[in-house]
This record gives structure tokens, sequence and C-alpha cells, in this order.
């Protein structure tokens, strides 16, 4: 079992040494990464390893319950796969995040199957929503499910072992020709959320769609993000986990960490390698090396989270 | 087509009666203004993405691809869910531009010109 392997173990306290770290995580570890290049490394030998002292955590993405075309036409399948590689895990995570589009149609019976499935890992799942999660005619079936206690459609914010979580809703009300979008509501929300909340304080901050521009030809990316990450200066470590794109991909910029999730249903192509984002068919064998599952972990007096990707073959 | 066809020297009744049938609907639909035209959805794309139609005209959108969309004109209409090959058609009866998007992927546009 081989995984991408981002890992920061620098976690020095001077603004100055982070920043060094940062250049360096920049210029090397991260850029492999996004390069696809993995260590043959596993998730169990690594946590065993590292003995993460702190917070662990999960992040899964993009299961697209109910997905049956020739990229993958067994979604469900590959889920559960994912979800054994989870309970296979030897460090117990404290919860899971999805990020998601959970199901592809968001039929009642694509969220049961899919709440069957993840409910195995026996963890808290904190969810937000994809765009394939509002599609009901009534767009109740989400929020009745997963946004209970929320705001809006569905944003809301928690706190775990000192570390502050925020989940955000990026997927709906989108403009003709924009990409992804927060609102106004939301950024005002999000901008009293922060306040008062020491600047030493780990920020997590998790939704759909990137809140970086990925590739705006392709949608990949938010509109107002710029305002969300504004609220978040000043803070020394933020770590934003998106989804959507259904591939690694990593940025580090000054005190912020970008990083997208696998989904565990289909790839899709690497900007601009295809005619569209659409799910990128590949041969039976390669399939579950571009699917997979993200585990992060974070040390109290550790400026960085490290971010493990590991997928669910080769 | 002429009128000697209609005349039909030398032509069976039959099939006489056939062109005068084919001209008569011709011209009803011409009478009528009442097109079917199509866009298609391929690869996150509107195709064509601008269309000029006239009043009464329907314009059916069709998905080919394997990840749904919905087409929307702000105020005007808004498609069900499309899944992999369904359809939604819209008849327009009233003249103007109708700009339009998918609200899942806006990045895809298009715009049907009735005149």
């Amino acid at each position: 079992m081989n995984h991408d392997h981002i890992n920061d173990e620098e976690g020095g306290v001077s603004r100055r040494k982070v920043l060094e770290c940062m250049t360096w995580v920049g210029t090397g570890v991260l850029w492999t990464v996004s390069g696809g290049v993995p260590r043959s490394l596993g998730l169990v030998d690594a946590a065993k390893a590292a003995e993460p002292a702190g917070l662990t955590f999960l992040q899964i993405s993009d299961s697209h319950v109910g997905f049956d075309k020739p990229a993958n036409p067994n979604a469900l399948g590959t889920l559960e796969e994912a979800i054994n590689k989870v309970k296979a895990l030897q460090t117990k995570p404290a919860f899971m995040i999805h990020t998601g589009d959970i199901s592809h149609l968001s039929k009642a019976s694509e969220f049961d199957d899919a709440d069957r499935i993840i409910g195995q890992a026996k963890l808290d799942v904190h969810y937000v929503p994809g765009e394939h999660d509002f599609l009901d005619e009534e767009v109740k079936l989400y929020k009745e499910r997963y946004g209970k206690g929320t705001r809006g459609p569905g944003y809301y914010s928690f706190d775990a072992n000192g570390v502050h979580f925020i989940g955000l809703v990026n997927v709906v009300d989108l403009k003709a020709g924009g990409l992804g979008n927060l609102g106004a509501e939301q950024l005002e929300w999000l901008d009293d959320d922060l306040k008062g909340k020491s600047k030493s304080t780990p920020i997590v901050l998790f939704a759909h769609i990137p809140l970086w521009t990925v590739y705006p030809q392709w949608g990949w990316g938010t509109d107002d993000s710029a305002r969300a990450l504004e609220y978040l200066k000043g803070f020394g470590s933020v770590t934003v986990l998106n989804g959507h794109i259904h591939q690694v991909m990593q940025k580090v910029e000054g005190n912020v960490t970008f990083h997208t999730a696998r989904s565990t249903a289909f790839p899709q192509p690497a900007p601009g390698t295809a005619p569209s984002p659409g799910p990128m068919k590949v041969e039976a064998s390669r399939l579950r090396s571009l699917l997979g599952i993200t585990s992060v972990n974070f040390k109290q007096g550790e400026q960085r989270l490290a971010v493990i990707d590991t997928p669910l073959q080769g | 087509m002429t009128p000697d066809l209609l005349r039909g020297t030398g032509r069976p009744l039959l099939v006489r009666l056939a062109i005068a049938a084919a001209i008569a609907l011709t011209l009803g639909a011409q009478s009528a203004h009442a097109k079917e035209l199509q866009v298609t959805i391929d690869n996150f794309t509107f195709t064509p993405p601008d269309l000029t139609v006239k009043t009464g005209d329907t314009v059916t959108w069709t998905n080919h691809d394997d990840i749904p969309h919905i087409v929307v004109s702000a105020g005007k209409f808004r498609s069900k869910t499309l899944d992999t090959d369904n359809s939604f058609s819209f008849t327009f009866s009233a003249a103007g531009e109708y700009k339009y998007f998918c609200s899942l992927h806006p990045h895809m546009t298009g715009m049907i010109k009735v005149e």
C-alpha cells in the first residue's frame, strides 16, 4: 500500500521558523504530492511509526452514492472499500468529515445507502453538502439528515482538542458564469464566528468546492473565498480541506494550507487535460489508485497539520 | 414542387394524393411557425451556445453527460435535474433574449434569442 505523504514535523514556535518551514514545504514535499509522486509507506504503518498524539481525524469526499456510469459502475462498493480502510486503522480517528456529494442525485435511497456504509466506521461524521446533495425536488433531504443545528443551507463550527473547525457551504445560489459561492450572510456569520478567537487557535475550514482558484474554466474555485480568507489573516495555522475535483491538490499560501481530497467514487481529469471535468474512465486496474481517503493529524504546539492521502489501492 | 406534379399526367392517383398531402403538411407547419429545436449538453457545454428562434418555437435540451445538469434562465424557466439522456423542453411565447446557465455548474452558459 502506497500513499502520497505530506507530513510536517517541524512545528517550531517562532513565526520565522514557521515561515522557513512553509517555504521548505512549499518547494519540496507538497509540490511533490501535486506531481503525484507516491511514497511507499502505508497509512497504518505511518500512523504507528509517528505515534500521533493530539488529534487525528479523517476526511472522505465525493462518495456519489447512486453513480453507476462507466467511470465506476459501483460507487457504493468503492465507498465501502474506503470505509473498510478506515475501520482497519490502528489509531482510531477522533471523527470524520465528509466534504460533500454524499449522493449522486439526492435520492432518499442514495442517502440511506451512504449512511448504512459510512455508519460502519462507527465515527461521528461532520458533513458539508456538495451540489449533488441538493437535487431533490424540495431541497430538504440534506438538511433533514445532516444539517440539524446548522445555519442557512448547512454551515456551522465546532471545537475539538483546541482546534476550531468550520464547515462552509459554497454550492447554493450559484450565479451564471460564476464559480462556487459563499454569499454575504454566510461570510458575515464567519466573521462573527472568528471574533474573539485567539490567533493561536488552529483553524480547519472545510467546504465542498475548493476555496482557492484551481481552474476557473471548469468552475473549480469559489467567487468570494478571498473574503473568507481575509477573516483568517493573522491566524497562525489555517488548513482548508475541500473535495469536488476528485483528485489531490495542495497549495500553501502564507499561513494557509489548501488541500483537496480524492473521491471514493470516480476520478476526474487534471485541469485542462480533457474536454470537460466529467467522470474520467480509466482501466479497471487503475481505478482504485485514483480513489481514496485523507487522514489529518494535529499535534499540540505544532503550527501545521499533517495531511496524508491514501488511495484505495496501489 | 410544381403544379404540373399535382396535375399528375401519367402518375397514379395515390402518388398524386401523397404529394398533395405532403405539400399541405409543409404549408400547415410553416403557417403555425412552431419549430422544434435542439440544444445538446456534452462535456459541460451547451451546443449551440446561442440559438435564435421564433415566438412559439420549442427548444429541447438533452444531457449527454454522465453528470446531471439543471438548465435555468432566472425568472423564466428551470428544468428538473437532468440525469444522463434526460431532456427538458420550453416553448418561447414572448420575444426577447433568454440567457441561461447550469445552476450546478454555473460556468456553463447559453442564450436563446426569440424574435
